[in-house]
């Protein structure tokens, strides 16, 4: 667990944020409204610069009407709720066997020398945190980052530097593979049922 | 009812057994770590493996219900590998601690081990270690032990019904913990301290105290509030290191509160080890002779209607069957043992005591507070109703301060108005308890002990009777004492005679200048300023209020140090015994008032215990009657009169302090500044 340094005072959803989270607590049967406790925590991580402040969780716990504690468990469960600042582009690298047979090893040196860091840090100016992680499912376009909502796949050092220059940029590069493929599709163009390429 | 072999041997069990249930019936026995009777099923210790007919893999026995003609084989040698491999997972991160730790001798793990284990590991990482967590002033963590058993989590969440405890993390990184760093604001904490299998969690207070092979263990019975719980008072010499719960179905189960557990270390400080007598203003040490002889004086001039006796709340009955004596012999009218005030005694004996029994809570379908807050009142009893209020189909309804009770009750309102208005049916929760099958009410003794205390008792009994409460088979009306004296004092008849005074007039009497003599049988908790004009003879074994008014001091024991009495408040006798001598010069009380019965010149017709035993029984044969509780006949009790519109006040302010034992101790008083005052702790503590 990371230690929590940082923390804030207060937290309340924003007024549109709110709407949404009553319409998630809407889909549960009344008496059972501690089951939104995962879509809301991850509505106040994203309204919240990608992180969770304890206040956050505190917030949520008396929405939902249920133990602190019982939140706390919840969020410390999953990898995928912050409870740390994190810079404004999470970077995660899949190093699971697939991604590293296929080169991930070169995206991780590439990460870390254009970024400055070592995984689990934030760069200096709050851009970029760099994770490690396990599987995130793309292994047929291996080796691939993910970063916050978005698959970047089919990278060797080079084009992981170019997402990372782009998004450095302020650009937003195009998701998905990085090398001219379409999807999955083999490399250099499908070999059967070729009318129709390039469809979606 | 299904019918299983367990090891070649065909048992049938309740339905919804579980299959380690089976094997214990079936006398096999499985270990386990997460595994509790009392707790929810968990299944993740993964020790209680057993191999199961047609199941490819061995199962948790604990988890698996027992079925129809299942054969189960408890001691094969696929179940010996398999608990092994679980053994030998557990002991992965599991430190090699054990000579340095508390649980060391009486560790579930240690002992499992020993069947078990390895004798040597075959892991060479690094071993997991975890930051220790603060629980608060009476829980020590070293959670590097920890094994994820989740024991201390159900508990807490379950029995003591506060939610403060969880766990975070997952896989490796899990820990057991409260997230936030904050006391465990419960008032049974420390019997996940019982329940913890391994060293993971110990008690604070008796930290590197002593081993439990150098211990002496007397079975004995608490005394801090009238549930009566049943302990086991460890002690080295003369020293008692430490109070543990005895298993007792019918009263505490398995649990005892923070106090009962950990006010011990009151036993210690502040203790009247010899006599002492006033001269100059001050408290001089004495010899007995000299205490005698001042004390003889005194009581020699003075009328017996100038006498008075009150008796403190943690009195055993040989004890006050000694003063029914001797102010018997003396005259004096002016005897009671209800130090608070509570205006109890006379009429029917149901109207003093806890009727529907403790584990009678159970059957309940409503309940209605009144005037009382059970969880500091009597802990145990709050526990039983919480366990009742889980299984549902059980309304709770208070009159009285609206307090964090552990479960969900209407607050019906706080003064005897709203009583009132349930008693004459003209609120809606009076069709609540009509409706209900098995209602109970209880009265607490705060709403007793007030000036209109007799006509609450009286509208008590009213709505009891027309609520359907008492019945041939139901007697849904209960008085819950905070004294475990109270109802032995009753019924051995230690209430103002033809003519006498009650505490009330004791003490008036005393500022009038009306009561020459006040002899103090260890109470404390009465307005002591008042005694001043009078002659104080304190008898007891604190240095607490009454010793320092007293003008002549008498050690006495504390209830570790003699072989006592005590009926608690469902009239249920139990004995206490004897852990350790009382300190210095201090006697057994029933002892003091023999020795100073016979300088008076009227000596107590009994030289043993046993001969004052039978004059207890002869003065109260219901006392011969031990360990069953003993409802009251149902009959007039309470007056009929106006009742006051202030409100109810609980008769405890502070749980931590409600005696002279717990006032002498500072873990109470940590406790006390931590959870009653709400200071926070430092960064500093634990």
């Amino acid at each position: 667990m990371t230690a929590v340094a940082e923390q804030m005072d207060a937290f309340t959803f924003s007024e549109e944020n709110r709407a949404q989270a009553e319409a998630v607590i809407q889909r549960y049967p009344p008496g059972r409204q501690a089951s939104a406790v995962m879509p809301l925590l991850d509505l106040a991580q994203r309204q919240n610069d990608g992180w969770l402040p304890r206040a956050a969780m505190h917030h949520i716990a008396e929405m939902l009407e249920m133990p602190r504690i019982r939140v706390y468990e919840v969020a410390t469960f999953y990898t995928m709720y912050n409870l740390a600042p994190v810079g404004k582009y999470r970077v995660q690298v899949c190093t699971t066997t697939p991604c590293w047979l296929r080169g991930s090893d070169d995206v991780v040196a590439a990460c870390k020398a254009k970024l400055g860091i070592g995984f689990g840090e934030t760069t200096a100016d709050g851009l970029f945190t760099l994770q490690e992680v396990e599987c995130l499912g793309a292994c047929v376009n291996a080796p691939m980052i993910q970063v916050n909502d978005e698959y970047y796949e089919d990278l060797d050092g080079p084009r992981t530097e170019a997402v990372l220059d782009a998004l450095a940029k302020g650009e937003t590069p195009a998701p998905g593979p990085q090398n001219s493929r379409h999807t999955s599709e083999p490399e250099g163009g499908p070999t059967t049922l070729e009318a129709f390429r390039g469809d979606d | 009812m299904p019918t299983l072999t367990i090891d070649g041997q065909e048992i049938t069990v309740e339905p919804g057994s579980t299959i380690l249930q089976a094997c214990e019936a079936a006398g096999a026995e499985v270990p386990r770590f997460c595994y509790h009777d009392r707790l929810s099923i968990a299944g993740n210790c993964r020790m209680c493996l057993v191999e199961m007919e047609r199941s490819p893999k061995p199962v948790a026995s604990c988890a698996m219900p027992a079925g129809d003609n299942m054969v189960i084989k408890t001691n094969t040698p696929l179940v010996k590998k398999a608990r092994q491999g679980v053994m030998e997972f557990l002991l992965i991160n599991h430190p090699l601690d054990c000579p340095i730790c508390d649980q060391g001798g009486e560790c579930d793990l240690q002992d499992q081990a020993m069947a078990y284990g390895h004798d040597r590991s075959r892991y060479e990482e690094n071993k997991r270690a975890v930051e220790d967590k603060y629980l608060g002033p009476l829980v020590k963590t070293i959670m590097t032990r920890c094994i994820h058993c989740t024991r201390c989590i159900r508990f807490i969440t379950e029995i003591a019904g506060i939610e403060e405890l969880g766990a975070t993390g997952r896989g490796e990184d899990m820990e057991i913990t409260t997230y936030v760093e904050a006391a465990l604001s419960s008032e049974l904490s420390g019997n996940i301290v019982d329940l913890c299998p391994v060293g993971a969690l110990t008690s604070k207070p008796y930290a590197f105290a002593a081993r439990p092979w150098e211990l002496r263990k007397t079975e004995s019975i608490d005394v801090h509030d009238a549930v009566g719980s049943n302990i086991r008072v460890d002690t080295r010499g003369r020293e008692v290191m430490r109070v543990l719960p005895r298993l007792h179905e019918d009263v505490n189960e398995e649990w005892i509160s923070d106090k009962t557990r950990h006010a011990v270390d009151g036993l210690g400080r502040q203790r009247i080890d010899r006599p002492y007598v006033r001269f100059g203003g001050r408290l001089k040490p004495a010899t007995w002779g000299e205490a005698f002889r001042v004390a003889t004086r005194r009581l020699g001039d003075c009328a017996g209607d100038k006498l008075a006796f009150i008796i403190g709340d943690m009195v055993d009955a040989e004890t006050m069957t000694a003063v029914r004596d001797l102010a018997d012999a003396l005259g004096c009218p002016n005897v009671d043992c209800r130090q608070d005030g509570a205006k109890v005694g006379g009429g029917a004996s149901a109207g003093w005591r806890f009727n529907t029994t403790i584990a009678g809570i159970e059957e309940a379908d409503a309940l209605l507070l009144v005037g009382t807050n059970p969880r500091w009142e009597a802990s145990l009893v709050n526990a039983r109703i919480r366990k009742r209020w889980l299984q549902g189909g059980f309304k709770v309804g208070l009159v009285g301060e609206a307090v964090d009770l552990t479960y969900d009750y209407e607050h019906v309102g706080a003064s005897p108005d709203e009583l009132k208005a349930i008693a004459e049916g003209s609120h809606p929760f009076a069709e609540v308890l009509r409706a209900a099958e098995r209602p109970m009410v209880i009265v607490g003794s705060g709403a007793l002990a007030r000036p209109d205390g007799a006509a609450i008792l009286d509208c008590a009994r009213g709505l009891a009777e027309a609520s359907g409460m008492v019945s041939d088979e139901w007697n849904g009306f209960n008085v819950l004492h905070t004294a475990a004296s109270r109802v032995a004092g009753l019924e051995l008849g230690l209430l103002p005679g033809e003519g006498g005074r009650d505490v009330e007039g004791i003490l008036a009497g005393a500022e009038a200048g009306e009561i020459d003599v006040v002899w103090l049988i260890g109470a404390d908790e009465i307005d002591t300023a008042r005694l001043a004009k009078a002659t104080v003879i304190y008898q007891g074994h604190h240095g607490d209020a009454g010793a320092h008014v007293a003008d002549v001091v008498l050690p006495g024991a504390a209830y570790t140090e003699k072989d006592g009495t005590w009926v608690n408040t469902e009239g249920r006798v139990q004995h206490g015994r004897r852990a350790a001598f009382p300190p210095g010069e201090a006697r057994e009380d029933w002892a003091i008032l023999r020795a100073l019965s016979a300088e008076l010149g009227k000596p107590l017709p009994y030289d043993d215990l046993g001969a004052l035993r039978a004059a207890m029984l002869e003065r109260a044969p219901g006392l011969a009657e031990v360990d069953v509780a003993r409802p009251g006949e149902w009959g007039a009790f309470g007056s009929a009169g106006e009742m006051g519109g202030q409100p109810f006040a609980g008769p405890v302010d502070d749980f931590y302090l409600t005696n002279a034992i717990c006032r002498a101790s500072t873990v109470m008083a940590e406790c006390s500044r931590m959870f009653v005052a709400g200071e926070e702790a430092t960064g500093t503590d634990g």
